[in-house]
């Protein structure tokens, strides 16, 4: 089984510029497992050096923040997309 | 109120639609924006709200307008370089209509001066460029129970979400629990950004306010809206109040304003 995966612009530098990923898993924990083995480098930006997901990074099931459901545990169907959304800050300068 | 001719004239597209009309009109003369920052979003949302009328609009930002802010920063031009954002925005703005009082702020925001700052307005706009000040803006929002019309950008991409975490609805700290650590992720001006992007993000930063404003429509308050410029597509992902948010949650650990401004520009 595996989920459509949209990475954010700052991202997109290490999955080769794509803006969409499929990848294999039954978890949000085992596709960010497969994601980062294909694409060195992504873990650290998304997890701490406990695995945790990054306070200032999202990802959502289709429309559901996973931190309101069973965060990198929650579970994943066939059709599901999963979007990684950062906290950005520019605007002014 | 007795409207005058030029600005029946000025303001008819907007009463004749009856969602606005003369009382809605009435309402966009009588209130007051805060704008956070004079740059890329702030130029769209201030131009605009200029435009619709909006009585007084506070404009806060400390630096002076750069060639290279051009490419984004419409309130300026390249007679302005150099001098003040806020006396180069004050120029624009009054130009364009004399009705606004346009309030010229050259303080830098911080934790000590947020609530005096922002008391005197209804709306405050979020087009900040650092994530300190994201959180001190959030934090006096809150406080003084004051509308948040949050628009950030980067690269290609942009996210929108009004926040009235005074109510049942999420604050940014529900959002994003914490800013990245400087470092982690590159810098603004390392990382770019597409010009006309500021131009989409502020433009629907201003049609929130206008709408909270006139008390019309869905605001975008438990919705966060994200667009991808290279896509083009619009998506919009779910933001439940957290119960365990520091802030707005029902054991809040912040109790006033706090936090630094000093932060560089990052992600």
């Amino acid at each position: 089984m595996s989920v459509l995966i949209r990475i954010p612009t700052p991202l997109r530098s290490l999955t080769n510029g794509q803006n969409e990923v499929r990848e294999a898993g039954s978890s949000v924990r085992e596709v960010l497992d497969n994601l980062t083995a294909r694409f060195p480098g992504i873990g650290e930006r998304l997890m701490d050096e406990k695995g945790e997901l990054r306070r200032f990074i999202n990802i959502y099931v289709n429309e559901e923040d996973i931190r309101f459901r069973e965060g990198v545990r929650t579970t994943l169907k066939e059709g599901d997309e999963m979007s990684i959304i950062p906290a950005i800050a520019g605007g002014s300068r | 109120m007795d409207f005058r001719e030029d600005q029946i004239a000025r303001y008819s597209r907007h009463i004749i639609l009856k969602e606005v009309g003369g009382k809605g009109q009435e309402a966009l003369l009588n209130a007051r924006v805060l704008i956070i920052g004079a740059g890329g979003l702030g130029s769209p949302v201030a131009l605009y709200l200029a435009a619709a009328g909006i009585g007084t609009i506070g404009i806060v930002d400390m630096d002076t307008v750069d060639m290279s802010n051009l490419q984004r920063q419409i309130l300026h031009n390249t007679a302005t370089v150099g001098n003040s954002k806020v006396e180069s925005a004050y120029q624009t703005l009054t130009a364009m209509n004399p009705d606004v009082k346009v309030v010229p702020i050259t303080e830098k925001l911080t934790s000590g001066n947020v609530l005096d700052m922002f008391r005197a307005y209804d709306v405050i706009v979020d087009g900040s460029d650092n994530f300190g000040t994201r959180y001190v803006v959030n934090d006096a929002s809150f406080f003084l129970k004051k509308p948040l019309v949050s628009g950030s950008i980067l690269r290609f991409e942009g996210q929108v979400i009004v926040i009235e975490g005074y109510r049942d609805t999420p604050c940014y700290r529900c959002l994003y629990p914490e800013a990245p650590p400087p470092g982690l992720v590159p810098s603004c001006s390392e990382a770019g950004v597409l010009g006309v992007l500021a131009g989409t993000i502020g433009t629907l930063q201003a049609a929130e306010v206008v709408k909270i404003i006139l008390g019309i429509g869905e605001p975008l308050t438990d919705r966060l809206l994200v667009y991808d410029a290279l896509a083009m597509s619009f998506r919009k992902v779910r933001v439940p109040k957290d119960p365990a948010c520091a802030l707005c949650g029902p054991s809040p650990t912040i109790r006033t304003v706090e936090g630094s401004t000093d932060w560089v520009c990052s992600i």
